[in-house]
């Protein structure tokens, strides 16, 4: 049976960054309510989801939380989650975060795999994506990581960012390949709804680089780590090899149970979605309560299942099962697709070339009509 | 309440450029004689469909008796024969006129004197009627009376002493419109012991009784249980109820001359009666029927296809019940290569084609594509065989065509003189000939140019309306079939010929008109993965050509457990716009493309 996911999400962060969308407060008092609360929503899945194979602290910023909420926060999931020998725990953190006491206790505290928003080696960059950190205290952080003897380091980096130019890109990669990353998770810059830089736009004071260019960073990006060994396995990750690709975020492409705890978290299991509240106060009041946090919920229908399973595989080097094209109309469409370099297929998978990668959103309305002319 | 006498019958129409206020004085009209409980009042009582009253536009005509007792304590029946306003309805317009003795025409307070309210004083003045002005929305603010009688006086030469003042909005003068009504329109005359005429203006069906007649009685009486002949076609029915109109129809024993009512009797559908045609008694019929029976012939041919070819029964069930209600609408079955099957029709023109196309998808939720709209050609061949071509797919072999011919009109267009060089370079543009020029009153000119009907179905009123700041009025009649140089212009979508989309036209004007469409077909087609060309081409000549870039990247950078609800439901929105798309290869080309080729200006 496939092992299930955990994932912690840790809503909390020093300053908000004016790209994120991601649900965090800067308001750290409430760590010790939220700590109690996501305690007690364990309880509420003792022995609903078998083994776990992977936990998964992000957020967010986890690294900012006190070492002693951390160990409480590990200490609970052991208590109410059985986990195998080999489990792969990631956390997310940042690189000002990471003095060497820290990075001590993480390992002493069986992480054994983290994930830094290092974003870029620039420090005009840095500035512009509002991080804490500059150029050199990235290079640090990693430094530090390596003779800590940290088994598996991985770094987000963002580009695409207005005003960057091609070679500046190549030198933040330059730079994070010398620390020897065994993962790398390379984001175009997306201006998401509801951001600082989302208004800066809307009054014109932020260009984004436009469809062309974006499309050359995309390409030069995977051309470039290819030629380095990495492995582009889905449309913004990069592993050093097939073992390092992230167990976790697998799970998410591939229709395997996971668990999200904590505010806004999303879980799935057997064809039903689920997710929590956004608001920490509302998820900590309901479950101080003794209610359930969840807020709301979705049963997958075998055509929601079929395209999700499809969309999903199409940003994955995984890609999907050639079965779950049943009709004809989609098998030419596919036919096609091949032909054109957007897709292989060999016997039983389907997978997106490098161009088809770039289309990942736009090709399932291709292979998943209902066949009709 | 009783039976009346002719003496205290009216029957009138109201006339009014858009906008004036028609609508709503007919509402306060409609409220004034207590007709309907005021819980039960909507605005645009009269217009039924939703397509009516969102349009602010008149398509069936439409009558209601109000009853109405004066200060000296007269009771009166005022028969309210609403009409449509538009040219494609131009005929059905005049037989509700035809029925009136009398109309108000309005003018706005503030707007004055307009294209259509002469036009429509024309209509009125060849029918015979008495005219009564009324000057509505004398609240605004912008509101001048006395240039607005002035105007009255001068453009339509009509006595301004009689104009009404009332404000519809406000419900200030209804009663003296109602006074005037009585006064000024004479009531109807026709005897009841002549042989029975009676005037058909419009037919409805109902899925109860079958087909309602409206219709205006000129002489004789007509009961439940006489049986009736239609003289156009001289077919027989059993009468099972008349009666009067009152938002609900309301059963009589009789109708006699003078009145407007209805007829039950056993239609089955609209498509048996003629608008215009004259009913009268088989028993002792009248000797010949009313003048101005004419049979309506679609002007205008387009194929209606379903998007999804499995629903090609469902799209016919519906045209058979919409037929039921709309006998001008005429349909036959017809294929296509790109489009599947479908069905060829025959419309009274554009607006009627909108009309069909918008109620076939609100009222019988259908997914339609309609194909570019077209007049129907003449070709006589080199063998002397003649053939009608009302569809581009059977435009004859070039080599076998001896002589072209296409359908003129001559078109009317009455503007204030200040626009006649724009409106001349519009009509010369549009192939106008043989121009004549009248001056109906002083700072006025009618135009009138014989034309292909071709050059004016698509969007020449519209632009008439933009060149003359909405001061054009514009009708047309069928004049004959005249010699022209036609050929058919095919339109390839990354090289295959979309059949759909070819067009007859002009030859002079081919190169112009594939560009146009090259250009209207990459407004329409969203962006590709891959680049699509559009051509336009004759024979196997390329005219014209218009790329649509692909797009070059669409790929969100993340998704992971929380994005994945939302993704799909995009995907899943996506896939609804999609299916709203016909596949021509393997390019997506929306529904509204089909038409848009027309056009000479984007949107």
């Amino acid at each position: 049976m496939e092992q299930a996911g955990l994932y912690i999400h840790v809503p909390f962060c020093r300053s908000k960054c004016p790209y994120c969308d991601f649900y965090s407060l800067a308001a750290g008092s409430l760590i010790p309510d939220w700590l109690d609360a996501a305690a007690s929503e364990m309880g509420l899945y003792k022995g609903v989801f078998g083994t776990f194979d992977t936990i998964y602290v992000g957020g967010g910023t986890p690294s900012l939380l006190p070492g002693p909420v951390l160990e409480v926060l590990m200490n609970r999931l052991v208590d109410h989650f059985v986990f195998i020998p080999e489990t792969e725990i990631t956390i997310e953190a940042n690189p000002g975060d990471l003095t060497s006491e820290r990075i001590s206790l993480l390992k002493a505290l069986g992480f054994n795999r983290i994930s830094v928003g290092m974003q870029s080696f620039d420090d005009g960059e840095l500035a512009f994506l509002g991080r804490r950190h500059d150029a050199r205290g990235a290079a640090e952080a990693a430094s530090r990581l390596r003779r800590a003897g940290f088994p598996n380091v991985g770094m987000d980096l963002i580009y695409g960012i207005p005003g960057q130019d091609m070679a500046s890109w190549f030198h933040t990669l330059d730079t994070a390949l010398s620390f020897e990353p065994r993962h790398l998770s390379c984001y175009q810059l997306t201006i998401e709804k509801g951001t600082v830089f989302s208004r800066r736009k809307e009054k014109g004071e932020l260009v984004p680089i436009g469809e062309d260019l974006e499309r050359e960073f995309f390409l030069r990006t995977s051309e470039f780590l290819t030629n380095r060994g990495y492995l582009h396995y889905e449309v913004s990750n990069f592993a050093r090899d097939r073992k390092h690709i992230c167990r976790h975020n697998q799970k998410y492409w591939q229709h395997v149970p996971y668990l999200g705890l904590g505010p806004s978290a999303h879980s799935f299991q057997a064809g039903r979605r689920w997710w929590n509240v956004r608001s920490v106060r509302g998820y900590c009041r309901a479950l101080k309560a003794g209610a359930s946090p969840v807020e709301g919920e979705e049963t997958l229908t075998p055509a929601q299942v079929h395209l999700e399973s499809v969309a999903l595989g199409l940003r994955t080097q995984t890609g999907f099962d050639r079965s779950e094209l049943r009709d004809p109309a989609a098998e030419e469409m596919l036919e096609k697709l091949e032909a054109t370099g957007f897709l292989r297929c060999d016997g039983t998978r389907v997978t997106p070339t490098r161009k088809g990668f770039l289309f990942a959103d736009h090709l399932p309305l291709y292979l998943c009509e209902e066949g009709r002319r | 309440m009783p039976h009346l006498t002719m003496e205290n019958i009216r029957n009138f129409s109201i006339i009014a450029h858009i906008d004036h206020g028609k609508s709503t004085l007919a509402d306060r009209l409609i409220q004034k004689t207590n007709l309907v409980d005021e819980r039960k009042f909507r605005d645009q009582i009269l217009d039924n469909m939703d397509i009516e009253r969102e349009r602010g536009i008149t398509i069936k005509s439409q009558a209601v008796t109000l009853p109405y007792v004066n200060k000296e304590g007269v009771a009166f029946a005022l028969n309210l024969i609403d009409t449509p306003g538009h040219v494609d309805f131009s005929y059905e317009v005049s037989r509700a006129l035809a029925s009136c003795e009398g109309v108000l025409l309005v003018v706005d307070a503030s707007q004055g004197v307009e294209a259509q309210t002469v036009a429509n004083l024309y209509a009125a003045l060849e029918h015979d009627l008495e005219i009564i002005p009324v000057i509505n929305k004398i609240d605004l603010p912008s509101a001048d009376i006395e240039r607005v009688k002035e105007e009255i006086e001068v453009d339509l030469g009509l006595d301004s002493d009689h104009a009404l003042l009332c404000s519809a909005k406000e419900g200030t003068g209804i009663e003296e419109v109602l006074d005037a009504i009585t006064a000024y329109i004479p009531p109807p005359k026709g005897s009841v012991d002549d042989p029975l005429k009676a005037l058909i203006f419009d037919a409805h069906y109902d899925s109860f009784r079958g087909t309602i007649v409206s219709c205006r009685i000129f002489s004789g009486t007509l009961e439940p249980g006489d049986t009736i002949r239609l003289m156009s076609n001289d077919a027989a029915y059993r009468v099972e109820e008349v009666g009067v109109f009152k938002l609900t129809r309301e059963p009589r024993k009789r109708l006699s001359a003078g009145e407007v009512g209805y007829i039950i009797s056993g239609i089955k559908t609209v498509s048996d009666v003629r608008v215009g045609d004259t009913v009268t008694l088989d028993s002792h019929p009248a000797p010949e029927p009313l003048p101005g029976f004419k049979e309506v012939k679609p002007v205008v041919f387009s194929s209606i296809y379903p998007i999804s070819s499995d629903d090609y029964h469902s799209l016919f069930d519906s045209l058979e019940k919409y037929k039921l209600n709309d006998a001008a609408l005429v349909y036959q079955k017809d294929s296509s290569v790109a489009l599947g099957v479908g069905f060829r029709c025959g419309f009274l023109g554009l607006l009627h084609l909108e009309v069909v196309q918008e109620r076939l998808e609100r009222e019988f939720g259908q997914s339609l594509i309609m194909t570019v709209p077209t007049v129907q050609y003449k070709f006589v061949l080199t063998n002397g065989e003649a053939i009608n071509v009302d569809n581009p797919v059977d435009y004859p072999d070039p080599v076998t065509i001896d002589k072209a011919l296409e359908p003129y009109i001559r078109a009317s267009i009455m503007i204030p003189e200040r626009y006649m060089g724009v409106v001349m370079d519009l009509c010369l543009e549009r192939r106008g000939v043989n121009s004549r020029f009248t001056y109906p009153t002083p700072g006025r000119i009618e135009i009138q140019f014989d034309m292909p009907l071709a050059e004016v179905i698509y969007d020449f009123y519209d632009k008439l309306k933009t060149v003359t700041q909405g001061y054009g009025s514009f009708d047309y009649d069928l004049l004959d079939y005249r010699e022209s140089d036609l050929v058919r212009m095919d339109i390839l979508v990354n090289g295959e010929k979309v059949d759909a989309l070819s067009q007859i036209v002009f030859r002079e004007k081919a190169r112009a008109r594939a560009l146009q469409a090259c250009e209207r077909l990459k407004e329409e087609i969203p962006r590709h993965m891959f680049k699509i060309a559009v051509q336009g081409a004759i024979g196997g000549n390329i005219i014209a050509r218009k790329t649509i870039s692909p797009f070059r990247k669409d790929v969100t950078a993340k998704c992971y457990g929380g994005d994945i609800t939302r993704k799909r439901k995009l995907l899943e929105k996506q896939k609804k716009g999609k299916k709203r798309m016909k596949m021509i290869g393997s390019v997506s080309i929306p529904q509204s493309a089909f038409v848009a080729v027309l056009k000479s200006e984007s949107k």
